[in-house]
């Protein structure tokens, strides 16, 4: 074995000890923001397994959405809303712990039976390297276009409906509560866009 | 990730390869040739790490000289020749300073914070060209991994904003988050605006499509729109004036930074110097032409009847790209500063304002109108 073969096994096997402690962790934590910081480790260390399959644009592109925007994201939604709240005991905690647990056991038995029985070592494409980039972007836009525009749609009803949440001027109730919403809450005193349409004309 | 690259410039520079002659000496006094390659690996990236910090201590002077003059007063004088010794002396009393953890703050997160901020811009260097084969890595990627690696940064700044236990902090923090990715979008646009004239995202590539015809062939003539959107974003990812809303001392003290004292907080100070000097780096290698001279060397070498392949001529050319290409970042470090201490503060309404409603509309249509005169004039437009 050489050093560039031990190198690449060494980061594989730090990487995946990363990513499962890690994964471990978000879930077991009883603090909410140390499993948020966490999840962007567990983010980094799959970037970095993309980088060790030569995979780099893959690798970047994992940093930039997950660690950049939806890590943030969280982090930001957490940290906005950090109340301090007594939460209530919950009844019958330990039979759904137990329920959870076996669940994922019965999960985790068959991923490594799939693992065990399915022939992995098949002479798939050669790698391509730097030229990957280009490949994604052909693919993107021939015979992979119809799923990326269906995600760009889904992306865009996700900003339309933030928007309209965000601006409450827009709803006579609130979403979750279904009290009216106290208008005087709104900074600024704008026309409201959907609602009272037919007293103002 | 620093393989593919090495192993790649070991193959084209005909002329002097350094890396070539240091492993033949390795391997002449004995040594394996794998055990040369991984003496050989750190080297690189020590001279930029060390070219990194020197660039720091400069624009540290630069920045209290600059003010001085433009506060009319005459700045550092006395720790070394026109102060040049200050930044050194600024370094050395952080370094021996206490370093406190406020009693109620979240050690951990607290120490990390910093950290989390330093690495990816250091790590971002990796992609700097200061010449032809003069970069730690050609990676194919380029420019998308300085972008990727930006992104890092805010999930350091929260947490330390978070961990300092403090509202100034915690306010600053999420401002700075806030700011990052508002301006991320348009700086990544505009960015893609480049790469498609070049057709390659390698950091080498995009200086190489620009040098064909020295300083007319520069991407600024091209794209100064595009220019002017990266300077202004590259501007407010770095938090400098105008844009400084996470530390507005008058609204938050310092910000994410106000309970940090001694070495974390030099890391911070590092870390904001560093990314300025890395945005003008990447400002001249984008629109500025990096390592090109504005009549190519090319021509003059062929003027004097010299080859290229020489080594004396490329040692020549060597140094005339280094120097080029702090020259340009210097230049533009220096408007920075200049920026700094003449403009007053955006407010952050007006700063998110900037970023979501003017620039990210009007970097859209730059995208689109280079794509269209790509399409027009494929000779000027790379196509």
């Amino acid at each position: 074995m050489n050093i560039a073969n031990s190198t690449e096994l060494i980061c594989f096997l730090v990487l995946s000890i990363i990513v499962i402690t890690g994964s471990l962790g978000v879930v077991l934590l009883s603090n909410i923001v140390y499993s948020a910081f966490l999840l962007g480790g567990v983010f980094m260390a799959v970037a970095g397994l993309y980088l060790l399959l030569n995979a780099s644009f893959v690798a970047a592109a994992q940093v930039l959405v997950y660690v950049g925007a939806v890590n943030v994201l969280i982090l930001f939604a957490i940290m906005l809303v950090n109340k301090k709240e007594e939460l209530k005991p919950i009844k019958g905690l330990q039979i759904r712990k137990v329920l959870s647990a076996g669940v994922c056991a019965g999960l985790l038995a068959l991923l490594i039976r799939v693992d065990l029985t399915t022939p992995w070592n098949l002479p798939g494409p050669s790698a391509i390297g730097e030229k990957a980039t280009e490949r994604i972007g052909e693919h993107l836009f021939t015979d992979y276009l119809l799923p990326f525009e269906l995600a760009s749609i889904l992306l865009l009803m996700a900003m339309i409906g933030a928007i309209v949440l965000a601006r409450r001027d827009v709803l006579v109730n609130d979403v979750g509560t279904g009290e009216s919403v106290d208008q005087g809450l709104i900074e600024k005193t704008t026309n409201p866009i959907l609602i009272d349409k037919r007293s103002t004309s | 990730m620093t393989s593919p690259g090495t192993v790649q410039q070991a193959v084209i520079s005909p002329g002097i390869n350094l890396e070539l002659s240091f492993n033949q000496a390795l391997q002449g006094l004995g040594v394996p040739p794998d055990l040369a390659h991984i003496l050989w690996l750190p080297l690189p990236m020590l001279l930029v790490l060390v070219a990194a910090v020197i660039g720091v201590l400069v624009t540290v002077w630069l920045e209290r000289k600059v003010s001085a003059a433009a506060q009319q007063r005459i700045g550092p004088e006395y720790a070394g020749a026109l102060g040049v010794l200050q930044p050194m002396a600024d370094g050395l009393k952080l370094l021996v300073k206490e370093d406190v953890i406020p009693a109620r703050a979240d050690e951990l997160l607290f120490t990390l914070g910093p950290v989390l901020v330093l690495i990816p811009v250091i790590l971002s260097w990796l992609i700097v060209p200061f010449g032809q084969h003069l970069l730690i890595s050609n990676v194919g990627i380029g420019i998308f991994l300085w972008i990727a690696l930006s992104s890092i940064q805010p999930i350091g700044l929260l947490m330390s904003g978070y961990a300092s236990n403090n509202k100034y902090s915690l306010l600053g923090g999420l401002r700075a988050a806030a700011q990052s990715i508002s301006y991320e979008i348009p700086l990544a646009l505009s960015v893609l605006a480049i790469v498609m004239m070049s057709n390659s995202l390698s950091t080498i590539d995009i200086v190489e499509q620009q040098n064909s015809a020295g300083l007319l062939s520069w991407n600024i003539w091209r794209q100064p729109v595009g220019f002017l959107i990266f300077w202004i974003c590259a501007l407010a990812e770095c938090e400098r004036l105008p844009f400084d809303l996470p530390e507005a001392e008058e609204e938050l003290v310092a910000g994410y930074q106000t309970e940090y004292a001694g070495m974390k907080f030099a890391l911070f100070y590092l870390g904001s110097y560093i990314n300025l000097v890395l945005s003008a780096l990447l400002v001249s290698v984008l629109y500025l032409g990096g390592w090109g001279f504005p009549i190519p060397v090319e021509w003059i070498a062929n003027l004097l009847g010299q080859s290229t392949q020489e080594p004396l001529v490329q040692v020549i050319t060597g140094s005339v790209g280094i120097v080029m290409t702090i020259l340009k970042a210097y230049l533009l470090v220096f408007l920075a500063i200049l920026l700094r201490w003449t403009t007053p503060r955006v407010r952050i309404d007006q700063l998110l304002d900037l970023g979501w409603k003017f620039l990210l509309p009007i970097s859209l249509v730059n995208l689109l109108v280079t794509a269209s005169l790509k399409l027009a004039f494929p000779i000027a437009f790379g196509g």
